[in-house]
């Protein structure tokens, strides 16, 4: 399959899993061609990362994943040993500045020009040395140099730097967030991650699949679900396995119990932030009543360890699902009565509306996916059909209405988790009641090599995870993307129009991940 | 708003007569018992893939209530009697960490929270040291107290506070 005429060929990745085309470049001009021509045709940058094929072909390998209307374009670049650079994408796709710089960090193939500077790697390993080569070597014993950081300086007439992190006020991951302002008014935020890092890549190296499930669960604990889930796709299709529909029908059911959560967490915090602590009690308290039937239903209130390669780990009896339903029933009702109370009360919208506002140019620029984009009013959801894309099963018959809303505002952000929690409890009814009858899960054995990519609708956006399995049918590389790669820099651009102590509720109205970011 | 609000009621006592609610209550009790003033935490993501801050935001809810029981997060370790800290602490995060617990004053206490954290359990072993990270936070700061569990509930998190404090006391 050839995409826009472009003269790579591109195979469909087979299974049941999101749509996927892999493709080989046969050097950087080609791979350049073919990202200015996805550009050109609106799509985005979905992931970038490296790996050390030094035993397979002598040097090292660029993956890069595009997304585009059909769905998701994997495609490789051999790099030679002895010279692993490759073109700066960043002028085509903003999004990959911090991707390339990360794959530096990790596997030393590098851009030819372009942002050199280290992303993961603050100090507390050498410049030369790379984590994710085969021979790099279990090295605990480096000296912790922290190093400064080149933030871009903002100079002028009664300007400042307000510093703020990595440790936050609240109960936040950590990462840093350098301010230039002038009175309160921001005039740049600049960014700096890398704090949650724990070498994720390096140990899925050698694992087992089912260990590397439980690994995979725990990149970003909120989105354990969406990573099993793209996991279990990838190594599916890596051994040319397709699970039950029973077991496709219980993933969907965990996912939108997942995306619920995370809402309801979500629309409390916004309250919260806007000093409505009436809607963090009445929001948290609808959650805990959500995560205690996980608990009850899936024997874990977040459900990790409960999607693995080949299925679902458990089954529901009739009377589980029942209660599932009629959860349903109450928190809608719940939730109905709380939005019209939000969208009425004239403080909480006052700080809503029109602050920390992104618009649709700036999203597709920055290649952004999910709730992020459509909030800006691009309707945009792997969940749902467009125009040469078909949704993977379950979804595929349900018909998922994406939610958008074009302000692009905080209170555009909170329209869309409403709208989406609303849509997810018609999702889990038809589910529950259309559950297919059978078995849960296919036994999977891997004992060859493979590879496979697993793309799902994460509550935050597209996570995508990318596997290949060696001769033995052990991990030889997986690397799980969050789609909060794309959407962090959106939020150096929304803070822009307003003040400093805007910044936590717009911080909050995208709440992004640090540690699926960081890895 | 208001309406609401009536009809809402007070969650903390209205709890139903099962093994969650009795368990929650049974902890305030305790925690009033031998506290008896209030209690400060400064709370430290070292690392964590952020499902105990999950369950450490709950505690803000109006089921723990954990402000009720006179337990307050706040935002400097310098204004803290307790750290609590999640994650296998990243050694990007070593330094903020070590600095954190030399700003808290005596007498402080640690809580380390979660299987990564604790260095425990089959999660424990998945977050071993390596060259990203030191591993299980007794390993950067002296810890008193261990909150097992990925994440640990809750109600965990609540007995590990008190068990902390208990020690504090003892």
């Amino acid at each position: 399959m050839l995409f826009h005429a472009e003269p790579i060929e591109f195979t469909a990745q087979h299974g049941s899993g999101a749509p996927v085309w892999r493709g080989r470049a046969a050097d950087g001009e080609d791979l350049l061609r073919f990202a200015i021509s996805v550009h050109r045709h609106g799509g985005r940058i979905a992931a970038l990362w490296g790996s050390d094929e030094r035993q397979r072909s002598g040097g090292y390998c660029l993956q890069c994943v595009f997304g585009l209307d059909e769905g998701h374009a994997w495609l490789s670049l051999d790099l030679p040993a002895d010279n692993p650079t490759y073109p700066d994408l960043t002028g085509i796709f903003p999004a990959a500045n911090r991707m390339q710089r990360a794959t530096r960090d990790m596997v030393g193939i590098f851009t030819v020009g372009g942002d050199q500077r280290p992303w993961l790697r603050h100090g507390a390993w050498p410049a030369d040395w790379y984590p994710l080569r085969h021979d790099a070597g279990d090295a605990t014993d480096f000296a912790n140099a922290p190093s400064d950081y080149d933030f871009v300086k903002v100079a002028g007439e009664g300007t400042h730097e307000i510093p703020v992190g990595p440790i936050h006020a609240g109960i936040i991951e950590p990462g840093h967030f350098r301010f230039s302002v002038v009175g309160e008014r921001v005039l740049r935020l600049e960014q700096r991650f890398g704090y949650q890092h724990k070498g994720v890549e390096q140990r899925f190296i050698g694992m087992d699949v089912a260990t590397g499930a439980r690994l995979v669960g725990r990149i970003s604990g909120d989105s354990s679900c969406a990573y099993a889930w793209a996991y279990a796709s990838a190594v599916e299709a890596a051994c040319g396995i397709v699970p039950p529909p029973r077991a496709l029908g219980l993933r969907a059911l965990m996912l939108e119990r997942e995306r619920i959560a995370n809402h309801l967490g979500d629309l409390g915090m916004l309250g919260n932030d806007a000093a409505l602590s009436f809607g963090l009690i009445q929001f948290f308290r609808l959650k805990e009543d959500w995560v205690r039937l996980n608990a009850r239903v899936f024997g874990h209130r977040f459900m990790m360890d409960r999607i693995v390669p080949g299925g679902v780990a458990l089954d529901l009896d009739a009377p589980a699902l029942r209660l599932i339903v009629e959860q349903c029933e109450t928190i809608e009702h719940d939730v109905r009565e709380l939005k019209s109370i939000y969208d009425e009360h004239a403080g909480l919208q006052d700080r809503f509306m029109t602050t920390g506002t992104i618009d649709a140019d700036l999203a597709r620029e920055l290649s952004l996916t999910g709730m992020a984009a459509r909030a800006t009013g691009i309707i945009l959801d792997a969940r749902a059909h467009r125009q040469g894309y078909t949704p993977p099963p379950p979804y595929a018959v349900l018909g998922v209405r994406p939610a958008t809303d074009e302000r692009g505002d905080v209170a555009a952000r909170a329209a869309v988790r409403f709208m989406e929690i609303f849509e997810s409890l018609r999702l889990l009814r038809e589910l529950a009641v259309g559950l297919a009858a059978g078995a849960v899960r296919t036994d999977i054995f891997p004992t060859a090599a493979g590879e496979g990519l697993g793309v799902v609708e994460g509550w935050r956006g597209e996570v995508l995870v990318g596997i290949a399995l060696d001769a033995a049918g052990r991990i030889a590389t997986a690397h799980a993307h969050d789609p909060s790669w794309q959407i962090w820099p959106a939020l150096e651009h929304a803070v822009l129009k307003d003040i400093v102590p805007d910044f936590p509720l717009i911080n909050k109205s995208f709440n992004l991940s640090y540690s699926g970011q960081d890895i | 708003m208001f309406k609401r609000i009536l009809k809402t009621g007070i969650l903390t006592e209205a709890l139903p007569a099962a093994t969650d609610g009795d368990e929650a209550r049974r902890l305030h009790g305790e925690i009033l018992r031998i506290l008896g003033r209030a209690l400060t935490i400064r709370e430290v993501d070292a690392g964590s893939c952020n499902g105990c801050e999950l369950e450490i935001h709950a505690l803000n809810g109006p089921y723990y209530n954990i402000e009720g029981q006179g337990i307050k997060f706040v935002a400097s370790p310098r204004h803290a009697d307790m750290l609590l800290v999640t994650g296998p602490v990243t050694r990007n995060m070593e330094n903020a960490l070590r600095i954190a617990y030399d700003c808290t004053p005596d007498p402080k206490l640690v809580v380390a929270v979660g299987d990564c954290g604790c260095g425990s359990g089959e999660v424990g072993k998945l977050f071993r040291p390596n060259y990203a990270t030191c591993g299980a936070v007794e390993n950067v700061i002296p810890v008193d107290v261990f909150v097992p569990g990925c994440p640990p509930t809750p109600q965990a998190l609540l007995q590990g506070i008190l068990a902390a404090v208990n020690r504090q006391r003892g």
